[in-house]
Order: structure tokens, then sequence, then C-alpha cells
């Protein structure tokens, strides 16, 4: 789950990490007001859940407070798009208006935990500022790297280390080291999957302040996260996906085709699309309808791809193990009965209790395009999208 | 042979009381899987499908002899209780649970440093030795025994697998589902060697996915040590950037994340390659027929 950087800057500061003056604002007014507060030159700052916002033209420098209320006045109420977003862009309802910085140095700090160690690594760099991607091709030799043990957690020479390699020196290594040890204290407290701060920068009296942040959440761990959870702002959401969590369907992502496709197990799921397309076709989501045993989450899913004006056909393609096919075969009658389902769609059930939702089906008396397999499935409803004219 | 699980496994379950626990226990006693204890914490001294149930792993293990585990714990609960199972000295764990949190992970993988125990998952469907030991979920069925080892990083995408290689008459040694975590117990270049020192096992297939450098990894140990053939397929070619395909780990941050970039490594390294999930029965039984 990701945050907005005026929501990562307070948690920032929550543990004692050096942030810009400023605050949130939802209105022109309220960022000229802040301005005010501010007291000197300030910038303006785009609140979306993407990156590239400066070359987008989400950040801006004002001197101020009446240059403040003008910039937000043009940001508030527009779609940003960034090389991250689609062409739709993401709305901007909220902008962090703060005091500008005198920036001399910028900097890169991050944890993520590493797949390969299984443990929290912590990155620095002198080279902040842009995509740590880039400098990871370009100059390698410029990242530091230091592995946390859980057991004894972040350590002072790990920081001095870090902070001798972005070449830090005098009352400078201290600050870091407190500094990563904070966001180091941060990340496991808050059961984060990315604390980024870049660029760290180095001011012209020679202090360290994060002036960009981003910090994103475990999903896994958001039931003890209570207080991250209430963070996340739905209206950046893609508004399919946004629906699709609201029907309680949590693995669900909006792809560009016209095929709605429900299948059990995201391997499955991804491998559905990739053949839909080897066939031809284009698939409108991934969706992993799960193992949780209830026919509801079933009626939901068809919901969705009835209110989806995309969707010219579906595909339910189910290999029973935790999931249990007789579930999902009355799932499917049970929306067949609450609905029109103007579309045609293709079943292919196997696995958990197959015989007995084949019957469910059968039953019915509803008139389905049965496939004996994976790839008989995928044709068959490449082959019904493409007799549906829309 | 086989690997990981056969005729000399005695399964523990953990989670035994469990809905899912107990429907899929009942299920590998019923494939002819040893089922010799279950552990449900408060439950000890009661029985669950004729089996003992005890309260801690370590008295399961003292009474009954196991000597693998089967996890069903809930997500909350989970790497707790394979922190039990490896202090109790457990050779083998398979965690089925979905949604366990990484840092809980990250906890896990520290304390199994300098043990001994293997863990295959967390969010994964199990082991099957066709024939021999099903410790897992996924439906025993399909299954034939047989010379092909299968590992895969998903659940139902190896059932799909699985019954295309049944279907041709091809068997399979052990089915190893590795799980679609971030932080898997056990990686492909861990499940590789075992198959590749199985004196059983001519043929390996895998099933990798978008999202980490596993593939990659797997693709450096096939070109240094494998001399078995390797049959491969990524999914997720059409998965969009920086979206999380259902799997924890299954997202792609970075080009190496790429389906492209993996196949691109596995081809290099001699696996042979399926160019869609369908075809995967079939290029395996070239593979076979060129031994």
């Amino acid at each position: 789950m990701k945050v907005h950087e005026y929501q990562a800057k307070v948690l920032l500061a929550q543990y004692g990490i050096p942030v810009p003056r400023g605050r949130v604002a939802f209105s022109p007014s309220e960022a000229r007001d802040i301005a005010v507060e501010i007291g000197s030159k300030a910038v303006v700052k785009a609140q979306v859940y993407a990156g590239g916002r400066g070359k987008a033209g989400g950040i801006k420098t004002v001197n101020s407070p009446a240059e403040a209320e003008t910039a937000v006045s043009q940001l508030i109420g527009t779609r940003l798009v960034t090389h991250q977003t689609g062409p739709e862009g993401v709305p901007v309802d909220k902008v962090l208006v703060e005091k500008a910085s005198d920036v001399t140095r910028e900097l890169y700090l991050s944890i993520l935990v590493d797949g390969t160690s299984h443990l929290p690594l912590m990155m620095a760099s002198e080279a902040g500022g842009m995509e740590i991607e880039e400098v990871a091709q370009s100059t390698p030799e410029r990242i530091f790297r230091m592995d946390v043990d859980p057991a004894i957690g972040f350590q002072p020479f790990q920081g001095r280390k870090l902070a001798y390699g972005m070449n830090l020196d005098g009352g400078q290594i201290s600050e870091a080291t407190r500094l990563m040890t904070n966001l180091y204290k941060l990340f496991i407290d808050k059961d984060c999957s990315l604390a980024e701060i870049n660029p760290l920068v180095v001011t012209s009296e020679g202090k360290l302040l994060a002036l960009d942040a981003k910090l994103s959440f475990d999903d896994n761990a958001l039931y003890r996260q209570k207080d991250i959870q209430e963070l996340q702002d739905k209206e950046q959401e893609e508004p399919l996906e946004a629906e699709a969590r609201g029907w309680g369907i949590d693995n669900y992502v909006k792809m560009d085709g016209d095929i709605g496709c429900m299948v059990n197990g995201a391997g499955l799921a991804m491998a559905v699309n990739d053949l839909i397309q080897h066939c031809g076709g284009r698939a409108a989501n991934f969706l992993d309808i799960g193992t949780l045993n209830n026919t509801e989450r079933v009626v939901n899913a068809f919901k969705m791809f009835v209110t989806d004006p995309r969707i010219k056909a579906v595909l339910v393609n189910i290999f029973g193990g935790m999931a249990r096919v007789d579930v999902i075969a009355q799932g499917i009658v049970e929306a067949y009965q609450q609905m029109n389902i103007p579309f045609p769609v293709v079943i292919r059930l196997a696995g958990t209790n197959l015989e007995e939702g084949q019957r469910i089906l059968a039953e019915s008396g509803i008139s389905f395009i049965q496939a004996k397999d994976f790839y008989d499935g995928t044709h068959k409803v490449v082959e019904a999208a493409k007799g549906v004219t829309k | 042979m086989s690997i990981l699980v056969d005729e000399s496994t005695r399964l523990l379950v953990q989670g035994i009381t469990g809905s899912e626990g107990s429907f899929h226990a009942q299920r590998s006693i019923e494939y002819g899987t040893k089922v010799v204890a279950g552990v449900t914490p408060g439950k000890g001294g009661s029985q669950h499908w004729a089996v003992s149930v005890f309260n801690t792993v370590e008295k399961a293990m003292a009474e009954t002899g196991a000597n693998a585990s089967l996890m069903f714990v809930p997500p909350a609960f989970a790497a707790d209780g394979i922190l039990e199972a490896i202090d109790a000295g457990m050779p083998l764990v398979v965690c089925i649970t979905e949604g366990i949190p990484v840092l809980d992970m990250v906890k896990v993988h520290r304390y199994l440093r300098g043990r001994s125990t293997r863990l295959i998952g967390p969010n994964c469907p199990g082991v099957i030795s066709p024939g021999k030991c099903k410790a897992g979920i996924m439906v025993g069925e399909i299954h034939l025994p047989g010379n092909v080892g299968v590992v895969s990083r998903s659940g139902t995408l190896t059932y799909e697998v699985v019954s295309q290689l049944t279907s041709l008459g091809i068997g399979q040694s052990t089915c190893v589902g590795i799980g679609g975590d971030a932080l898997p117990g056990s990686t492909f270049v861990d499940i590789l060697e075992l198959f590749e020192a199985d004196r059983d096992t001519k043929t390996v297939v895998l099933v990798g996915e978008i999202g980490g450098t596993m593939e990659q990894e797997a693709a450096e140990f096939i070109s240094r040590k494998m001399t078995k053939p390797v049959v491969a397929f990524v999914t997720g070619s059409t998965a969009p950037p920086g979206k999380r395909m259902g799997h924890a780990g299954a997202i792609i941050t970075g080009s190496a994340g790429r389906a492209s970039e993996k196949i691109k490594a596995l081809s290099q390294a001699g696996a042979i390659i399926a160019r869609h999930p369908a075809e995967l029965g079939l290029t395996t039984k070239k593979a076979l027929e060129n031994l």
C-alpha cells in the first residue's frame, strides 16, 4: 500500500527525521495561509500516487503567498500525467506546501527487504535526486549497501560506513547515523515494504533534510497497522480496481482488453492472460478469485463484469485445489439468477469437487460455453469475443 | 526415488482442526499419506480424523516420530508456527498459508540459519511425490508416478502443467510448489539441486513468473551445474509493470523482474522454453524423447 508524500513526511517527523517545514493543503486559500506561515520562498507539490511529478509540472516553486495561491489553483482539480501514470493521469486534490530549501548536495537513502539475503537492506548513495535503478546501471560503485540483522537491529558502525560512503563528514556522520537508525525503526515498526528518501539533501547550513519521501507498506501486515491502513487514498486508485476492492475482490488488476477473466490462483490467472494474447485476444483484467470458499465473491466478480462496458465475453477458468469447484459453480448459477448477463461465458472447471460442480451447472439449465481444458477455454473465449460487436 | 517426501514421510498437520487443515488432512490420508499427528494448541489429547492431536510440535514429534509438517495456520500466527517447528528440529516444513507479513518471514529466515529445517512455501500448494505421499493441497488424482520433476512458484498453474503431463502419459517424480511470496523458504535453485541429485528424476519442468530474480539465479545454476534437461515457462508476459499480480512476489520492479528477461536468461542457460503455458506438456514430451 502506498501513501502520499505529506503522510510519509509526518511519519518521518514522528521518528525524529528532519523534514522541511510545511503541511498539506486542500484549497488555494489554505495553501496561501501555509505560505504566509512559512514566510519565505515555498514549494508546492501535487500529492499523487506516482513519481515523475517534477517533469510533469506537478512541483512549483513560489515566491509569495499570492503565487502559492495561483499555483495551487492551477493544480487542484486537474489530472497529472507522469511517465508512471497512464495517459488518463491521476487526480490532484491536494498539495503539500513547504519551505523551499537551500540545497548543496542531493543524496539517496532507502530500506527494503532484500529477496536474496532475506534481510532488511539499507542502501545509501551520494548520487541522489535521480532514479536509483539508473545509478545501479551506470555507476554501481556509488551505491553502498548494509544488510541489517533483525536480531540486533541497525548498528552505529553501519551508519558510519554508509555515511562515509556518501562522503559526509564531521558532525554529519553522527547526524546521518541517527537518521538511519530512526528510519530503520520506522521501517520495522510500521511494516514498510519500502522507505525511500530521495533526495536526502545537505542544506547550505550543512544539515540533513528529507526533501522527498516515499513509503509503501506490506499489504499482508495491514491487519496490524490500522493507523496506516486509514491513510489509503481511494481517489488515487484505478477506479475499476477500487470498485473491485469494494466488492471484496482484492486481486483485480485492470488490463486494456475486452475479455473478462475469472481465474483461481495468481500464476494461472497471469497464464490465462498470456494465453489470451497468444490466441489473438486481449484480457480486460487480471482476477485471482482466491480460495475463500463462498459464492458471494463469484457473484460480485460477475457484477464487476456486467458494469464494465468493455466486456465482450468472459472466461471462467478454475482448477480447484484449495478452492472448491462446486462453490464456484454455485456462485456462477447465483450470478445468473441475480442479474442479466449480456455476454457469452466460457467455463472450464477442473480439480477439487469437479463432479459436484458439473452437476450444479448442468441442473441450472443455463447455457454456457463449456471448455474441456485451459487451451480450449482460451480459444473459445477469444472466438466468442470476436463475435460480439460493441 | 523422489525428493522431499516419499513412503517414509510421517506427516504432522499444524492447524489440523481448522477448516482448511481438516479438509486437506483428510484428502492427504485418502491419498495414502501417513498422517501421524496434528497440532492445535489447546486441543491436545483429542482425535481428529482418527489422528492424535497435540498441543506442541515437540510433543507430537516425540510421540509419533513425525518427520514433516504441513501448515495451515492463519497468517497472523503462521510465522510463529514455523518457528515452533524449526525449534523442534522438524526436518521439513511445508507452509500453505498465504498472507504472512514479510517482516515475520525475515525473522523466520534468520532463525533458519544454522538449523536443519528445510522450509517450502509459504503461500504454496505443497509437495507431492505421486503414489507415495501428498503433503499439500493439490488434487492427488491428476498426478502420475514417473520421472519428471516439477517446480513452480504457482499453485493452480502447476495443476495445469501436471494434468498436461499426466494426460500425455508422462509421470512425475515429485512436484514442488515453492510459493508466490517474495521471501520463499526454498528457491528454484534449492529444488533444482535436489532434482539434479535424484536418480529417478530425468527431466525438470520449471514454472516461473514475473518479479524478483529467482529465475535468473535458476538460469545460472542450470548453466553451471545441471546435467538434466530443464523445460521452462515464465508466466506474466502481459502483466503491467508496478502492479502486484495477486502473488506478493509477482510485481515487476526494474527490468530484471520482466518475463522477457527471465525467459532470455533461462534460454541462454540452455533451458528448453515453452512459448505458452498450454505447450509445456508437449515440450516436455519432446525433451524426454531426445534424452
